[in-house]
């Protein structure tokens, strides 16, 4: 132990972080205003520097990086494997669906996407599914909250730890799971998880439906962000937004029904899109609708996985999810990227084996939330404050995964 | 649309088009000079109309070959046709022109790969550090990149 950790000199006093806009320049009436990082509002540790006129913005630089931890250096030094713990860390409220992509990846580039049993895919998807409700219904109660909504907040957090729960049963962990492996699971569902999962769904259809009345149908909630942050489909589109940014702005794209992967295409389901029902199409209310919608269509979604895993992929007492994972994972030299849907929109990782290790030569993660905070500024401009903090709520970023 | 189009259109503004064996999905290597003429016609062309650019990513091969490359991930909607456009820089002084102009998501993208492995692109709007702090010595993604002793007089352990 050192006694001195710090050294004091002058040159280590400066901002590391510096203001993009030079305050000395501003015109008249123009003020620099820093929310964040420490900003509740913000979700997280980002920093926007707001260049405001009175209470109309300008301008909006977002300053992030707080919370890089370089995943795509330590995936440089780790096994395939080991790898999915990290993985969990980027999208921490949706690290099932994150797994599922990184795992689909490597199975890609080992061929044996074809060889995973059924059963495993389904299991796959239900726990996947049910994430995507947890990471939704955070979405849905911290914009409520940012628009001064206390109530759903309570609501959310109730029936999330319901998901929380069942997932902390099936795989040890209440958000953080390390469960979906490469070419399997870590464990099977325990004996009766699926007659639980089914009680969750019969209990929560009807909340998924009084949150809807009690939120988005709320005349406060609908004059605070309806025709509010407005994206066109053509600035969506080359802004690179996804997910529920991109169907909210009226586009039915969804890669579980685009690219086919996994078992989806065996799923009967719908890709809800904004329809401009208060006004405009892709505005913060429509992206919020968006969302309660995907709720019920995972409901959907995760009963028909619960028939499959009742009945023609029935847990049978030979069955052992580990079966096919590989002892040594070393890929043939190549270079794919793989993509998936999150909740927040397309994972992508692009991975490049050169064949000589187990470990990659480069591992890229396209961040869903990275590139759709990337519209923030784009959004603001010409808006009122307070407006900023319901089209930075609509967009649902973690920052676990914009800085990785 | 096939592949074999696809390779001829590029080609056609490129010069010369390789396909990279063992790479999902299609990868086209072409010339960092030509890339924007290239990306421009993708965008616009009617039979190919690449209208969202997913991902760039940058990969340094390392000192011994002494090259790095800035691969773009583009994706077309309507076709429902991925492409990998690979363009190949020296390591020393890289640079590559900018697509802001074609693609709005290439600011903060191009922005990343220029913080990570110091590949500048020219003529972006606002290149600055995104994801390290703004006076960082050095760019990690490097496979050469020595970690940092101290930071601001902090000892990092």
């Amino acid at each position: 132990m050192k006694d001195q950790q710090y050294i004091y000199k002058e040159s280590n006093l400066v901002d590391s972080e510096p203001n993009k806009f030079d305050a000395s320049k501003l015109k008249s009436e123009e003020m620099i205003i820093n929310l964040g990082p420490q900003h509740p509002s913000t979700h997280g540790v980002l920093r926007l520097e707001v260049l405001s006129d009175g209470e109309i913005i300008k301008d909006v630089v977002p300053h992030i990086g707080y919370l890089h931890r370089c995943f795509e250096k330590h995936a440089e030094s780790l096994p395939y494997n080991q790898i999915i713990p990290f993985v969990d860390r980027m999208d921490y409220l949706a690290a099932m669906n994150s797994e599922h992509a990184y795992a689909m990846g490597v199975e890609r580039m080992l061929g044996i996407t074809s060889q995973i049993p059924k059963r495993v895919e389904y299991i796959r998807v239900l726990v996947a599914e049910l994430n995507r409700i947890a990471s939704h219904l955070i979405a849905i109660g911290t914009f409520g909250l940012d628009l001064g909504a206390f109530t759903p907040f309570f609501w959310i957090m109730r029936d999330r730890e319901h998901i929380l729960r069942l997932l902390e049963w099936a795989s040890g962990a209440r958000m953080l799971y390390n469960y979906i492996w490469i070419g399997g699971l870590f464990y099977d569902l325990p004996v009766g998880f699926e007659q639980r999962c089914r009680e969750f769904i019969t209990y929560f259809k009807p909340k998924a439906i009084e949150l809807e009345q009690l939120l988005v149908d709320n005349k406060i909630f609908i004059d605070r962000t309806a025709k509010v942050g407005v994206l066109p489909l053509n600035l969506a589109i080359n802004s690179g937004a996804t997910g529920p940014m991109l169907r909210g702005s009226g586009l039915r794209f969804d890669l579980r029904k685009v690219d086919r992967y996994s078992i989806y295409p065996e799923l009967d389901f719908d890709i809800p899109v904004g329809e401009g029902k208060m006004g405009s199409v892709g505005d913060c209310w429509d992206r919020t609708w968006v969302r309660i919608r995907e709720i019920h269509e995972s409901l959907n979604i995760m009963q028909q996985c619960l028939d499959k895993l009742e009945g023609d992929h029935k847990r049978t007492r030979d069955f052992d999810p580990q079966a096919i994972v590989p002892k040594k994972i070393r890929p043939q030299a190549q270079e794919i990227y793989v993509r998936a849907e999150n909740p927040k929109g397309e994972l992508g990782f692009y991975f490049r084996a050169d064949g000589k290790n187990d470990i990659p030569f480069r591992c890229k993660v396209r961040a869903c939330s990275f590139v759709n905070l990337s519209i923030l500024p784009e959004l603001c401009k010409g808006v009122l404050i307070a407006d900023l903090i319901a089209i930075l709520g609509s967009i649902d970023i973690v920052l676990g995964e914009v800085d990785r | 649309m096939d592949n074999a189009r696809l390779i001829e259109l590029v080609s056609q503004v490129a010069g010369n088009a390789d396909e990279l064996k063992n790479a999902m999905p299609l990868t086209l290597v072409i010339d960092a000079a030509t890339l924007t003429q290239v990306c421009e016609r993708l965008h616009k062309n009617p039979e190919t109309y690449f209208d969202m650019l997913t991902c760039i990513t940058g990969v340094d091969n390392g000192p011994e070959t002494n090259t790095m490359e800035v691969i773009y991930h583009l994706y077309s909607i309507p076709f429902h046709q991925s492409l990998m456009l690979k363009v190949i820089v020296p390591r020393q002084n890289p640079e590559v022109e900018t697509v802001t102009p074609i693609w709005k998501s290439a600011n903060w993208l191009e922005r990343e790969v220029f913080d990570m492995f110091g590949i500048v692109f020219k003529n972006h709007p606002d290149l600055r550090r995104i994801l390290m702090p703004a006076d960082w010595q050095g760019y990690p993604l490097r496979k050469d990149y020595k970690h940092e002793e101290t930071y601001r007089g902090i000892e990092i352990d």
